[in-house]
């Protein structure tokens, strides 16, 4: 690639102050939520408008340049890596919402809003945008849409793609399509299900309508406390089988509990070995009528105490306390993996147990937080990133973590994806059949592998399931961590 | 046995030229001549049922009906709410054909709720998408493109959904002889107030005469209240239950109001523009469905309705009783599903 004719054609598009290419500027941009890895981009764009997204896209397919679009960079995959050499643009300025029709309950917003935005914007018609991930404040629409991410009411409202009604994208070659629209239903096959959650390897979102719901009249959020986390495992399965669909089903074991108490103070007991958070919410008189049912079947499970939400005070706590538990862990450890795998549920106690043991021979702390009501467990892994070879006995932890996932059934990643960490693992989910299938629909849309080049696919034909040592990118150079 | 059946299917696909997979036959006409049907009611059953997962797997050729069922016996169901599985339709062909009924207003549609989907392609190769388990973000999603593919991108051989439990009881509030126009004014205080409703439907009968039926389902202890409330909502109403209730959303489902062998148009919108619509299909039987964002159009004048979706920048499928394509209205090519098309279908075998 002819470098400086490709700077010059972007710098047609983008004033200087909106095309960084100083390392100093560029330092900011090098890796994302998954920090283990960076990656030094040749230019990162700022576009203000679509058109700019688009007209930089064409000047990546022209001159060859790899790409990759940014939001917040909250992905705890890699997602947002850049591709050395490559383009970043970042999307945080394409923040406006478009439209907000409240008779029709929908929003159309641009990829930069932030999650939250959306809710706030749609409240005062007392409406709310559901999906609603823990890193909800800061993570972006975009990146939201390019991940399927999750949250902790998918049980029940499903992922993003379950909320996002129309797109509209640009191509990996600069082509504009338009997908879905603004209806619940559609008469064509479902474009918009497919681009969501593809990480970013079909182009870019450069407008997303979504689906807005009526705020729940009412919650009703309670804490069980465990002296094992085998029993809340079981409650959680006695909930659903007594035919409650309850709107999140949240575990937190001993480690997760004391991290969040020591940071935010959510007023959890400290010698539970394990949490659980269930919350009802919708119609007063339904929730109400759950509600006896509930707590009948938590009384049966047998907690040592039970704490039931007040008011909405209390409520929050009890959220704040679940949502900041990844980043509590700091608190308990330099340095740590947030893993991402599924199992089912009826699995859960034996998947816990497993960890647990896989903790003990590796003499590795692990904190679970998970989302109980579908199966999604959040290990994070602690170690000291300053003892030699410590973070690769963790990954090596997480690789078996996962692979536990998929024997016993489940997935390599609930919602935090698969780019940059997890791709070696898809051959393991995937027969080569379905992963030829993927290459060849990856290549159909983007022949020239410019869109977030390098992550979901495994590199090379045998993929390194048991990765010791430098990850092969950072013996090839192309990546390093710190 | 299986195995065996999935693999002379891959066969077909991989010697045809042609080829269309067919369900029960209860949409849409029988296949264009020289293409090869596919009989998928022949890899019928059911694969795997863990009622406390909240996860079914099953053939694609199973009956609706079939599914239904054994769920039931178990307290869960289809929360999409398929159309016609009274007339037999098939898993496979309500996932194609994108058949949802009244209440996928409340949480959702087939996209909603299908989680995993085996599938032979073009090139005859038998394709896993999604999984088992109720969430899973790996691999593109295969699963969700499914849905509303009209058998044109590939059979589905396996599915898997997501099921909820079933409300314990039903009750619906019936208002009739409003205008349109009043119907249209109570519809945006029915879907954005924090009442949880299941279906909202305007049936528009003769003398364009509305009925505004609303369903509410949950726990029998909370219903009469909930019920109450949804009446002063809109101002008064019959309160409807028992089998009289369930007859009013199986007429729905099933197209018990459309006559024999009459097509019925699927046609997706927003509540703001039925208006429009409405006034240029006038002499047509109709309901709006899902809270106005579906009009279902009876009528034997096909051209003409589609000339009017154009006019109106619609897109309409032929769900029932289709002469010959079912597809009319508006019908934008899109660089995004071509590229798909062409991944999974190179020679154009399905489509
Ligand atoms: C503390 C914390 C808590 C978290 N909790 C959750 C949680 O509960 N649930 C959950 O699912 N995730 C969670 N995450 C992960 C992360 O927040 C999500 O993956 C989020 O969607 C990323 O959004 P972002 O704007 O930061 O995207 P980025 O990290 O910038 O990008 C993510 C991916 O999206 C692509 N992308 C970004 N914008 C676009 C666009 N417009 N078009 C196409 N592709 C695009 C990028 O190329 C990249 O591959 C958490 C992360 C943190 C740090
Ligand atoms: C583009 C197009 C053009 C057509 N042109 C004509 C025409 O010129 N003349 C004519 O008479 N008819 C035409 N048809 C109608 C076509 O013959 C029917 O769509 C289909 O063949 C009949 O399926 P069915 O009656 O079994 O429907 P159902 O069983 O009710 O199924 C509904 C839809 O789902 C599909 N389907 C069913 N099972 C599966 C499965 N397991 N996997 C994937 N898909 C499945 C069917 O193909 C059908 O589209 C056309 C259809 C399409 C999509």
């Amino acid at each position: 690639m002819n470098q400086a004719a490709f700077l010059s054609a972007l710098q047609k598009i983008f004033p200087e102050r909106r095309l960084l290419t100083a390392p100093a500027a560029l330092a900011a941009y090098e890796s994302d939520g998954l920090t283990a890895f960076r990656a030094r981009p040749l230019v990162v764009v700022i576009p203000e408008t679509q058109e700019e997204v688009i007209r930089a896209v064409k000047a990546c397919h022209e001159f060859g340049a790899p790409f990759v679009a940014r939001g917040s960079g909250t992905s705890l995959s890699g997602g947002a890596l850049p591709v050395k050499e490559g383009v970043v643009l970042a999307l945080n300025r394409l923040n406006r919402i478009l439209k907000l029709d409240p008779q029709q309950r929908i929003a159309v917003v641009e990829p930069g809003v932030v999650n939250i935005e959306i809710t706030k914007a749609a409240a005062p018609f007392g409406l709310l945008y559901a999906p609603d991930p823990s890193s909800q404040p800061v993570c972006t629409i975009g990146g939201n849409v390019a991940f399927n991410s999750g949250g902790a009411h998918c049980l029940k409202y499903g992922m993003t793609s379950n909320h996002v009604l129309g797109l509209k994208v640009v191509l990996p070659d600069g082509e504009v399509a338009e997908l879905g629209g603004d209806s619940l239903e559609s008469v064509d096959a479902d474009y918009v299900g497919l681009f969501s959650g593809s990480e970013g390897l079909f182009g870019i979102a450069l407008e997303i309508t979504v689906r807005l719901l009526p705020k729940p009249e009412t919650y009703r959020t309670l804490l069980a406390a465990y002296r094992s986390l085998e029993a809340a495992g079981d409650a959680v399965s006695s909930v659903i089988a007594s035919g409650l669909l309850p709107g999140a089903l949240e575990i937190m074991d001993n480690l997760s509990i004391q991290a969040a108490e020591a940071a935010v103070k959510p007023g959890y007991p400290l010698d539970a070995a394990a949490l659980l958070i269930v919350e009802l919410e919708g119609e007063r008189a339904q929730v109400e009528a759950e509600w006896a049912r509930l707590k009948a079947v938590i009384d049966a499970s047998r907690p040592y105490l039970v704490k039931v939400a007040r008011d909405d005070e209390e409520r929050m706590k009890i959220w704040k306390g679940r949502k900041s538990a990844f980043s509590a862990v700091g608190r308990l450890s330099p340095d740590y993996i947030v893993q991402d795998g599924v199992v089912p549920r009826r699995r859960l106690g034996e998947a816990l147990a497993e960890i647990e043991k896989l903790s003990a021979k590796w003499g590795i702390r692990v904190a679970n937080v998970f989302h109980a009501g579908d199966g999604n467990l959040h290990p994070l892994i602690m170690f000291d990133g300053r003892e030699p070879g410590a973070l690769r006995r963790a990954e090596e932890l997480a690789g078996e973590i996962i692979a536990l996932c998929i024997r016993l059934g489940g997935s390599i990643t609930g919602e935090h994806g698969v780019g940059m960490e997890k791709r070696q693992y898809m051959p393991r989910q995937f027969s080569a059949t379905d992963m030829d299938a993927m290459w060849a629909l990856r290549k159909a849309i983007d022949p020239l592998e410019l869109a977030n080049r390098g992550k979901v696919f495994p590199e090379g034909e045998a993929p390194s399931l048991h990765r010791v040592g430098a990850h092969p990118l950072e013996q090839a150079g192309v990546i390093s961590r710190e | 046995m299986s195995a065996d059946l999935i693999g002379e299917l891959q066969a077909t696909v991989a010697s045809s030229a042609r080829v269309r997979p067919r369900g029960a036959t209860t949409k849409m006409r029988a296949p264009a001549n020289n293409c090869a049907t596919l009989d998928m009611r022949r890899l019928a059953g059911v694969v795997d049922y863990q009622p406390t997962e909240f996860v079914i797997t099953a053939w694609a050729g199973t009956p609706v009906a079939e599914v239904q069922s054994l769920l039931a016996e178990h307290g869960q169901y289809l929360p999409f709410d398929p159309l016609l599985a009274e007339r037999g339709a098939t898993l496979g062909g309500t996932i194609a054909a994108n058949a949802c009924g009244p209440e996928r207003y409340r949480y959702g549609g087939a996209r909603d709720f299908i989680i995993g989907a085996r599938f032979i392609d073009g090139n005859g190769n038998l394709i896993q998408g999604g999984g088992k388990v109720v969430k899973n973000a790996a691999g593109f999603d295969y699963p969700k493109l499914m849905v509303g593919s009209l058998g044109r991108l590939g059979a589905l051989v396996e599915l898997t959904f997501k099921v909820f439990p079933k409300p314990e009881a039903y009750a619906t509030l019936r208002v009739d002889g409003a205008s349109l126009d009043a119907a249209l004014a109570l519809l945006p205080k029915l879907t954005n107030c924090p009442y949880d409703l299941n279906a909202i439907d305007l049936v528009i009968g003769a003398a364009s005469q509305v009925a505004i039926l609303i369903r509410v389902g949950g726990l029998a202890a909370g219903l009469p209240q909930r019920m109450d409330r949804v009446r002063s909502l809109c101002g008064g109403g019959d309160i409807v239950t028992g089998d009289v209730e369930a007859q009013l959303w199986r007429d729905a489902r099933e197209f018990a109001w459309v006559a024999d062998g009459m097509p019925v148009v699927k046609v997706p919108l927003t509540p703001g523009r039925i208006p429009a619509l409405d006034a240029r299909v006038s002499s047509a039987r109709r309901r709006y469905s899902v809270g106005g964002n579906v009009a279902w159009i009876a009528t034997s004048a096909l051209d003409e309705l589609d000339a009017t979706l154009r006019s109106l920048d619609l897109a309409g499928l032929v769900l029932l009783n289709a002469p010959g394509d079912p597809r009319i209205g508006r019908r934008v090519s899109n660089a995004f599903a071509e590229r798909v098309a062409r991944a999974l279908d190179p020679q154009n075998k399905f489509g």
